[in-house]
């Protein structure tokens, strides 16, 4: 039985980035401006002093140590589980269960990280590389390790539409709550830097080889991140059972499809509006209603245009604070949905503000500008969180304080 | 240019236009062969791969891109 | 209660028959996947050159697309946004990850990387046919009715969608498996009603 209207609320966060190995972490470089970008260190590439890029300081062993999960693992799922574990404790349901809990999480390389090392030992002598670490290449696989891990099994899936898969795992996960099929959903999404995406990014010439400048009239393009957010979702029964507050309600969400090129954004937003007016439309609120927007705000040139272009068309002034918190984390690809969405939620928790790192010229066709200093103490009642991906997928969350 | 005609082919997977049907002077882009921005890319790489010569303005793309002629005239100034 | 939806066309392509709602259309046996879609393209005569850069699923997912639209779908009576699509499949984008792999040996190559995502095939749809509605994309180790059935339904009772392609697009070492269904709340006149059963008969008999 659906109730479109039941109320999903996030009762767990749990994040790690190149700004913190968990929520506190993060937070704290947030609010003084420290961001996680600077030279490769853990991959072997051609790229390696040229291409700055946002990686978790945690290597694979600590984080093994850190989930439980063996060290030989991908950094996908490591990450994942790192993020999930700390969003389900955070959510403190041990006291209520058996709960009817799901885990939907999204990545977009999988176990690619694990299946490149493979590779280039295979390529030289096929009957060299460990046959046995590539089987955890698909984005599913990653999934399930992450499920293993925490004791879901109920009900786990997947999902991979690039960039904005985790915030799609978000809402998807809300569905499953107001339909009444589950309880409680760990929901978000990892990705770990690889050669392969470093590669095809760098190939597609979308990456800033200084460290990137989302919504600057100059800015150069997108710097490559990894990490893992999830948020914990629950049904109102649930909810009212908990001990500790509740961090806000998941109060709308949408979903559309830009229809226009395959990695590039059409030049008047078209997906992203029709993301974020169905998404305001479900949470019955209007656009002067926003306090705050998690920008998509990659960095490139088609993004920032396009995504501002929307905001634009759809909002008035005085416009909602905005910021792009990816200038502090790099683009995490199918981890962004989650990780931001985990911080749109501490906004409204802590009454926080992030700023935009390195903004130095406003962009010129765009009446507004995002924040360029951290803000507390701020009335945050309602964020709006995008998330755009390659293949038209665009996605827009609102998360609301109770 | 007659080879150039037939790399362009083979690196854009034009699998419906023959090499010798590609004018000198026709656009590459937009009307003409009706390229994107994904196939100004791989131009990029086959000026790399097939002539080692490496664009490293991207911006200067649609100039050299604009023709076969133009292409193979850029060819041309950079391998003297 | 709520309104009963209808498969009002579907297609599917598997073991190198092409078949639309249970009628065989075209088969090419014996070659390999990528070919094969080709020939298909070029045995319906289709005009789209875009086609010939795509990727395998990309190739898969459009033609199946086109040919389940064809003839069955009234475009015109839907806003762009009311259309969507609900994909899912087993091996996301792995055919072409491996093959967009291969060139980073020498240099990578921008065009395959593009489609080292198994949502581009609905990107490629969606501007092929300007629907800009609802899309995702799930991944399971085999395909599941109920669930196609049910999240459907469900997009369609919340509103999000009017009309709708779901189902499953897979490719894989050079085996090529699609199965899409349009579904409408309106009942045309070879309608069957969009239930579990009905899928499931109509994958099994294509797919088995």
């Amino acid at each position: 039985m659906y109730t479109k209207n039941a109320a999903v609320y996030v009762a767990g966060v749990g994040v790690v980035s190149a700004i913190g190995n968990n929520t506190a972490a993060c937070l704290q470089s947030l609010e003084s401006g420290t961001a996680g970008i600077g030279p490769i260190t853990s991959l072997e590439t051609i790229h390696k002093n040229v291409l700055p890029v946002a990686e978790v300081k945690l290597t694979n062993p600590e984080l093994s140590a850190a989930t439980g999960l063996p060290a030989t693992v991908s950094r996908t799922a490591l990450l994942g589980m790192k993020a999930a574990k700390e969003a389900w404790e955070d959510a403190g349901l041990s006291h209520l269960l058996p709960l009817r809990t799901g885990l939907v999480s999204a990545n977009s390389v999988g176990g690619m990280d694990k299946t490149e090392s493979f590779f280039s030992t295979f390529i030289k002598n096929n009957q060299g590389g460990r046959l046995r670490n590539v089987v955890n290449h698909e984005c599913g696989a990653v999934t399930e390790l992450v499920a293993d891990g925490l004791g879901i099994k109920h009900f786990v899936t997947t999902i991979s539409t690039a960039c904005s898969s985790s915030a799609n795992s978000i809402f998807y996960g809300a569905r499953l709550i107001k339909h009444n099929l589950l309880d409680v959903v760990v929901a978000g999404g990892a990705d770990a830097l690889t050669k392969f995406t470093l590669n095809g990014f760098n190939t597609l010439q979308i990456l800033d080889r200084e460290f990137c400048q989302p919504f600057d009239e100059n800015r150069r393009g997108l710097n490559l991140g990894e990490g893992a957010g999830y948020v914990v979702l629950v049904s109102e029964t649930v909810a009212q059972k908990i001990r500790k507050n509740l961090y806000g309600r998941l109060s709308g969400y949408s979903n559309a499809n830009d229809a226009h090129h395959q990695t590039a954004s059409s030049p008047e937003g078209t997906g992203s509006y029709m993301a974020m007016s169905a998404a305001l439309s479900l949470s019955g609120l209007q656009p002067k209603d926003i306090s705050y927007i998690n920008l998509h705000g990659t960095g490139t040139y088609n993004n920032d245009i396009s995504e501002g272009t929307a905001i634009r068309r759809l909002f008035e002034a005085p416009y909602p604070k905005m910021s792009s918190t990816k200038s502090f984390t790099g683009h995490t690809l199918g981890a962004s949905g989650g990780i931001e969405a985990v911080f749109s939620v501490l906004a409204i928790k802590h009454g926080f503000i992030y700023p935009n790192l390195r903004l130095q010229t406003p962009m010129q066709a765009l009446p507004f500008v995002p924040e360029t200093l951290f803000q507390k103490n701020m009335t945050v009642n309602h964020v709006l969180s995008n998330s755009f991906g390659f293949g038209g997928n665009c996605s827009s969350l609102i998360f609301s304080k109770l | 240019m007659t080879d150039l005609k037939r790399q362009i082919v083979e690196q854009l997977n034009l699998q419906h236009v023959k090499a010798e049907d590609i004018g000198d002077d026709q656009p590459l882009f937009v009307e003409g062969l009706g390229l994107d921005s994904i196939d100004a890319l791989e131009l990029i790489v086959l000026l790399q791969q097939q002539y080692n010569i490496k664009l490293n303005n991207a911006e200067d793309g649609p100039k050299v891109f604009q023709t076969v002629r133009t292409m193979a005239d850029y060819i041309k100034s950079q391998q003297s | 209660m709520t309104e009963p939806l209808y498969i009002t066309a579907s297609c599917s392509i598997a073991g190198n028959i092409v078949a639309k709602d249970n009628k065989l259309l075209f088969a090419n046996k014996g070659i390999a996947a990528q070919p094969f879609l080709v020939s298909v393209y070029e045995h319906f005569a289709f005009n789209y050159p875009r086609f010939y850069k795509m990727d395998n699923l990309c190739k898969l997912g459009w033609l199946a697309a086109e040919i389940l639209l064809d003839q069955s779908f009234d475009k015109a009576q839907y806003q762009a946004g009311d259309v969507g699509l609900l994909v899912a499949n087993r091996s996301a984008s792995l055919d072409t990850d491996i093959r967009y792999f291969e060139t980073v040996k020498t240099m990578a190559s921008p065009a395959l990387f593009v489609y080292t995502l198994p949502n581009i095939v609905l990107g490629e749809i969606c501007i092929r046919h300007q629907f800009k509605g609802e899309n995702d994309f799930f991944i399971f180790d085999n395909f599941e009715a109920g669930f196609m059935q049910y999240y459907t339904a469900h997009l369609f009772a919340t509103g999000a969608l009017q009309a709708g392609i779901c189902g499953w697009l897979e490719i894989m070492d050079n085996r090529a498996a699609a199965c899409l269904w349009l579904v409408e709340k309106k009942e045309t006149p070879n309608a069957i009603l969009f239930t579990e059963e009905n899928i499931h008969h109509i994958y099994q008999t294509t797919h088995g």
